[in-house]
């Protein structure tokens, strides 16, 4: 007989082990749908890590789409630390968008657009999630449900904007017009698309863990999430600390969506995000909430998105390959989270 | 501006609004059954998506659109079932499992269609449902053609509001669901075991999923495409909590909703474009965080709706 068995703490090769386990299984779950579309699997996945890892191009290409979701991941992270449950950074990111698209397409030197596009950004993505936030610390509203529906008030506003009066008036379609030449972010390597937002991206990631690691606020953000009593037993102002992580939470995500403005649309259209807000929640758990397991799990999630593509062209197993791979990701983690609370231990057949 | 009422309050109008309302009703019941249960099921979005296009490969193969019915609905009783093993037995976190069981199933669903039909310009589409009126009944005037010239799916989902608070209110099994979501440790106590009335629930909730998906299939569009849920889970998850759990009421959200949709559409058709269409569809959304906002006071939501139970934690 086997037993679950509680666990107080966990081994530190957990953090690294638990995403390697859930990786893999993930991907030897989805080889059956590669073999299911008729393609060799060691083929499949081989032509998708050198499409995505394999040379200096792929891997800045890997990078630019890993960007958006380093912010994304980092925005759950630290709002799941604190137990505010953010399912909203995909609205939070377009609201981000929107409001830095609004600044770039004002003319003024190219230094300070970015500037100011990125203040913006990530206040507008700060205010989009202060909305749960502050429904759950005034109404007790629950927060997972608010910032899940607050997605879609943001998507549709975003459509109105670009279907009304923001429509490109010189190519007709429903996008926005493009920002100014000067706002776009200057690209760091000749003939790739590797951004000055990408960098700001990895650099964000020791950041976020510096905060949430040592600082006074980081400290308080973590114990509100382990244990609210013990944090207001403490002298801690528990919603005060909530907000605060909301407004930070919401930055982030905000910056996600300047960094798609900024440095690879150039200009805010419906699809702008294939939900890298929901991507960021599939990156913080496989980082286990670290935010310096942000970047490999994000660079991760790009890595297969961009390696699908290339996957699709050469074997013409369908690209779609890489959402499924997503969401086993996340399935496959949360049960792997299960050996940190629990073990599984031998017991006596008597029992 | 008469004239414009009389464009948009024809006897169609009406009828689209039961038209989009069904769907909802079913979709909207099944995430009630499950929160019911103490399991909020935020794969409801992926489950709906997958159960529309298992159900449209079902009938475009086999020619049977009620094949492509019970394939839908048996696909998101499994669907459900997965939520429910994940959240129910294994006690994961229901927000995050959610998310990942849409992520899955979206992708799932993009996956097979894109592997069977392959890429085409125009979607294939299937000869749909065809409405069956119902004799007498559909000689109403203006509620007539309406509400009893009506696809199949349409009756069974006006049927299914009663049924559901019937089952809900007045069986034992709906005392279950309701006893282990608001108190779980008492329904222990009682005898009812926990784990299976919330997978039944969960089950059933994925089923009623499914029927949504396939009517979204198979009786509206007659084709599937990549939107053709495009945000309705999340809408019945709005729903649910603007009909504050309860089966007649979130079915005249469906309804008041679907109304606001219909009346959206026809003022798009009719020119009158002053008010942006997304305004509307908004709507619900920011109803339903207002009026949570007003009903965390009175706490209707299920109280042990989130919290995974283990038996052997006290």
């Amino acid at each position: 007989m086997f037993r679950l068995e509680g666990r107080t703490s966990t081994p530190a090769w957990f953090n690294l082990a638990l995403p390697l386990v859930a990786i893999a299984a993930t991907l030897i779950l989805c080889s059956g749908l590669i073999a299911i579309a008729g393609a060799g699997v060691v083929e499949a996945y081989g032509v998708m890590i050198s499409a995505s890892l394999g040379d200096s191009y792929a891997i800045t290409e890997t990078l630019v789409r890993a960007a958006p979701m380093i912010f994304t991941g980092l925005a759950v992270a630290i709002a799941f630390r604190a137990k505010f449950w953010n399912i909203g950074a995909e609205g939070q990111l377009l609201a981000g968008a929107v409001a830095s698209c609004f600044v770039g397409a004002i003319p003024m030197p190219g230094y300070l657009a970015m500037l100011l596009m990125a203040l913006v950004g990530a206040a507008a993505g700060a205010l989009v999630a202060l909305v749960p936030a502050t429904l759950r610390v005034k109404f007790k509203v629950d927060d997972v449900v608010s910032s899940l529906l607050l997605n879609s008030v943001i998507y549709y506003a975003l459509m109105a904007l670009i279907e009304g009066p923001w429509k490109d008036t010189f190519s007709g379609y429903p996008i926005s017009p493009p920002i100014e030449d000067s706002a776009n972010f200057p690209v760091l390597i000749e003939g790739t698309r590797l951004h000055l937002g990408v960098v700001v991206a990895l650099i964000a990631a020791p950041l976020c863990w510096f905060l949430i690691a040592r600082t006074t606020l980081g400290f308080r953000i973590r114990v509100t999430g382990e244990n609210p009593e013990a944090a207001r037993y403490g002298g801690i102002n528990v919603q005060r600390v909530l907000l605060s992580t909301a407004l930070l939470s919401g930055a982030l995500a905000g910056l996600a969506g300047v960094g798609e403005v900024g440095g690879v649309h150039f200009q805010v259209m419906s699809d702008i995000s294939p939900g890298y807000g929901y991507s960021g929640i599939v990156v913080a758990m496989l980082a286990r909430l670290n935010p310096l397991g942000v970047v490999p799990a994000a660079i991760f999630l790009a890595a297969v998105m961009t390696g699908a593509e290339a996957m699709s062209r050469a074997t013409g197993v369908p690209a779609f390959l890489s959402d499924v791979i997503q969401g086993t990701a996340l399935l496959a983690m949360l049960v792997a989270l299960l050996f940190t609370a629990y073990r599984i231990r031998r017991v006596g057949a008597q029992t | 501006m008469s004239a414009v009422f009389e464009q948009i309050f024809q006897v169609g109008f009406l009828a689209a609004i039961i038209r989009i309302a069904t769907p909802l009703a079913f979709a909207t019941l099944g995430e009630m059954f499950s929160e019911r249960a103490g399991v909020l099921n935020l794969g409801i979005e992926g489950i709906m998506l997958l159960s529309a296009m298992a159900g449209f490969t079902a009938a475009s193969l086999s020619g049977s659109l009620w094949l492509g019915v019970l394939v839908a609905v048996l696909v998101g009783a499994l669907m459900g079932a997965l939520h429910a093993l994940f959240t129910v037995a294994l006690g994961l976190s229901q927000h995050v499992c959610g998310i990942g069981v849409t992520l899955f199933c979206s992708g799932l669903a993009y996956f097979l269609y894109r592997l069977i039909f392959g890429q085409q310009s125009v979607p294939p589409s299937i000869g749909g449902f065809k409405p069956v009126p119902i004799p007498l009944l559909s000689d109403v005037p203006i509620l007539g053609p309406a509400v009893f010239n009506q696809f199949t799916l349409v009756y069974l989902a006006i049927i299914a509001i009663p049924l559901a608070a019937f089952v809900l209110y007045r069986t034992p099994w709906g005392l279950s669901v309701r006893m282990v979501g608001e108190n779980p440790r008492a329904a222990d106590s009682a005898g009812v075991s926990v784990i299976a009335t919330r997978f039944q629930a969960v089950i059933l909730g994925g089923a009623l999923m499914g029927l949504a998906g396939a009517f979204l299939t198979m009786a509206q569009f007659n084709a599937f495409t990549f939107g053709v849920v495009s945000g309705r889970g999340w809408v019945a998850i709005a729903l649910v909590v603007f009909g504050r759990w309860d089966p007649w009421r979130s079915a005249g959200a469906a309804l008041l909703f679907a109304f606001v949709d219909a009346l959206q559409l026809r003022m798009q058709a009719s020119g009158l474009g002053h008010i942006p269409y997304e305004a509307f569809l908004m709507l619900p959304f920011i109803f339903t965080i207002v009026a949570m906002a007003f009903m965390s006071r009175n706490a209707v939501a299920p109280s042990a709706l989130l919290k995974p139970f283990r038996r052997e934690e006290r």
